[in-house]
């Protein structure tokens, strides 16, 4: 049976500036765990500890919501985003005491190995442990399959492939799913970004490829043009046939009743979020770069397509202000 | 008089730049390179006419020659290295994250430990941030700093893969007991790109006194005395302020010595490792 990953309370928190409150947590976390969801991911948008100048601060400390939302579920499994390099050893076990029983930790595509000693002490306490590959599109699908055994050997319960960009086509997604399908013994999972308008049809190709576990989000709240759209997904896998645990009506209710009224912004497919996904450029730059393209007085567009020919990576905000600053001054 | 002898522990990436930066000192001299096994960095050392030793501390603590030892190890081997090594007499600069001794960021506080005979040299994203979160500090009294590091993928040795923890742990830490802000954070990321990118670092400040000119005085003065043994280390911005939060952004390029000038994280660490010991040597040689 397909799995489902809610990340609404993670990355989503990306599209509300890491705003949620406890109340908010707990509200959603009880319909997602009623139209059943399997897990249901908390932390900053950024992972845990992500709450900091370069990525935004958090309203409400990430420890507080996971405790909020591990006091109301009944089945789903409460799981949070560990990035090594920002997150530590020691706020994964505050996670865990707070309620954390799923890890998903999360290198970039190429940089598996700094993950190791995050996996090996999650096995210790028992966790569920998702090896995540981010900017996945930066990757070739024998580096992705490299890099996914490396996981496989510290024993992760499932490799996810994260299109942090929103850069990939349909048969981009299938190609790198298939070829870390073959290759593993564990199962795949797939996180997609909606920045080319792709991310529910991208999710379709992942599980018709292979993948077990698919990330969506309730309104497709999340970093850039958004993730997967939970409803609109279960709505399109019940047409295909798909099997899945998902109660449409229950999500329409998380989403319309729950998530919507929370939204700061539309979460739809501007300019910029398009050319986040044209460029490559991780999702989570976008607020960034529209406040750093407001201060600097320039074109988020370029400041965008910059970062992309730089090849950042995911968690390099700080550069946008550096591209930022260069392009103004080239301007004067 | 000559100069200090000194031995290097660890023949690997840091140990084999590090005796490359002795060779061309006025004030050290490469007595010994130890490893575990004839490795390429034990081969190099021979073949440049050093002695070698695959025996561990034991051949240092004989050699009466030798008053300072780097200890590019790892912090576990450290451990077990610093009670023999100080029983020997031996001033030792500790390149692990170990932090037995007292964190050293030399054009900060390194006049600060005259009777130190263990200096722990932080990490390679504390030598290029502290002194910044330092200049910030005096200028302007921080009550958060957070750093964020980005070395090229190629410059991140298996040492710094491992324990990556390790990285953001002590350089918290180093930006306040050092840099002297009430609450530090650090950040590190790994880029693949290709040509390798140089390391990058951004210090954020959040201050109670924002007052740019003093902000931006000190920080260039602080560059300035960095450059002093990491030249090519430099401003890639104008210090920022906005409201009561400064940003500054440097870049370290390496000196090329044994390692690519794209990892000027190794490069920074190492100079700064080498300006302790110059200091040493030149107080042990009536030069001070």
């Amino acid at each position: 049976m397909l799995k489902v990953i809610d990340t609404t309370l993670r990355d989503g928190s990306h599209a509300v500036s890491h705003s949620f409150t406890a109340e908010q947590v707990r509200d959603i976390s009880r319909v997602l765990d009623q139209a059943g969801v399997d897990i249901i991911e908390i932390s900053h948008g950024d992972g845990l500890a992500g709450s900091s100048i370069n990525y935004g601060f958090s309203k409400t400390n990430e420890l507080e919501l996971i405790k909020a939302a591990s006091e109301v579920v009944k089945n789903a499994k409460i799981g949070v985003l560990l990035l090594p390099g920002i997150g530590t050893i020691a706020d994964l076990d505050k996670a865990y005491d707070a309620g954390a029983r799923v890890v998903r930790i999360a290198t970039h595509v190429t940089e598996a190995d700094v993950a190791i000693e995050h996996i090996k002490h999650a096995k210790e306490k028992g966790m569920f442990i998702v090896g995540f590959l981010m900017m996945i599109h930066m990757a070739s699908p024998e580096k992705i399959v490299e890099q996914a055994k490396i996981f496989e050997e510290n024993g992760v319960d499932y490799i996810n492939l994260a299109d942090s960009a929103g850069h990939l086509t349909q048969n981009e997604v299938k190609e790198r799913i298939e070829a870390v399908k073959l290759s593993c013994n564990v199962p795949v999972g797939f996180h997609a970004h909606n920045n080319l308008g792709l991310a529910v049809a991208n999710s379709i190709t992942a599980i018709e490829s292979g993948a077990k576990y698919i990330d969506a989000t309730c309104c497709g709240l999340g970093a850039g043009a958004g993730n997967c759209q939970l409803e609109v997904l279960s709505a399109v896998l019940n047409r295909l046939n798909i099997e899945n645990n998902l109660d449409f009506k229950k999500l329409l209710e998380a989403s319309e009743k729950h998530v919507r009224p929370l939204l700061q912004r539309p979460q739809i497919i501007d300019a910029a979020a398009l050319m986040l996904g044209y460029s490559g450029v991780y999702s989570s730059f976008l607020l960034h770069a529209k406040r750093a393209a407001e201060i600097y007085n320039l074109s988020v567009i370029d400041i965008l397509e910059e970062l992309g020919k730089r090849k950042m990576v995911g968690g390099q905000e700080d550069m946008i202000i550096d591209v930022a600053y260069h392009l103004a001054n080239k301007k004067e | 008089m000559g100069k200090i002898k000194v031995a290097i522990i660890g023949p690997g990436n840091i140990g084999t730049d590090l005796m490359y930066k002795i060779m061309k000192n006025d004030y050290l001299e490469m007595k010994m390179m130890v490893g575990i096994v004839e490795s390429e960095g034990i081969k190099r050392a021979k073949s440049l006419g050093f002695k070698t030793s695959l025996n561990g501390v034991n051949d240092i603590i004989n050699d009466d020659e030798i008053k300072i030892v780097f200890d590019a190890t790892s912090a576990k081997a450290h451990l077990e290295n610093a009670p023999i090594l100080k029983a020997a007499n031996k001033i030792v600069i500790d390149m692990t994250p170990a932090a037995i001794g007292s964190y050293v960021v030399p054009c900060v506080n390194l006049d600060e430990l005259e009777n130190e005979n263990n200096f722990n040299m932080v990490t390679c994203g504390g030598q290029a941030t502290v002194p910044i979160a330092y200049a910030i500090h005096k200028a302007a009294e921080s009550e958060y700093t957070e750093i964020v590091s980005c070395i090229a993928s190629k410059s991140a040795g298996p040492g710094t893969r491992a324990n990556i923890d390790e990285f953001t742990e002590t350089t918290a830490k180093a930006l306040e007991i050092i840099g002297g802000a009430k609450k530090g954070k650090a950040i590190i990321i790994l880029n693949p790109a290709e040509p390798p990118i140089i390391m990058t670092n951004t210090i954020y400040s959040i201050v109670k006194n924002p007052d740019y000119k003093k902000i931006s005085e000190a920080v260039y003065k602080i560059v300035n005395q960095i450059q002093k043994y990491v030249p090519g280390y430099r401003l890639r911005t104008e210090p920022m302020l906005y409201e009561n939060k400064v940003t500054v952004i440097i870049e370290v390029e390496g000196a090329g010595d044994f390692l690519p000038a794209y990892s000027g994280n190794l490069d920074i660490i190492n100079a700064a490792a080498i300006e302790v010991a110059e200091k040493i040597a030149k107080e042990r040689l009536g030069k001070l």
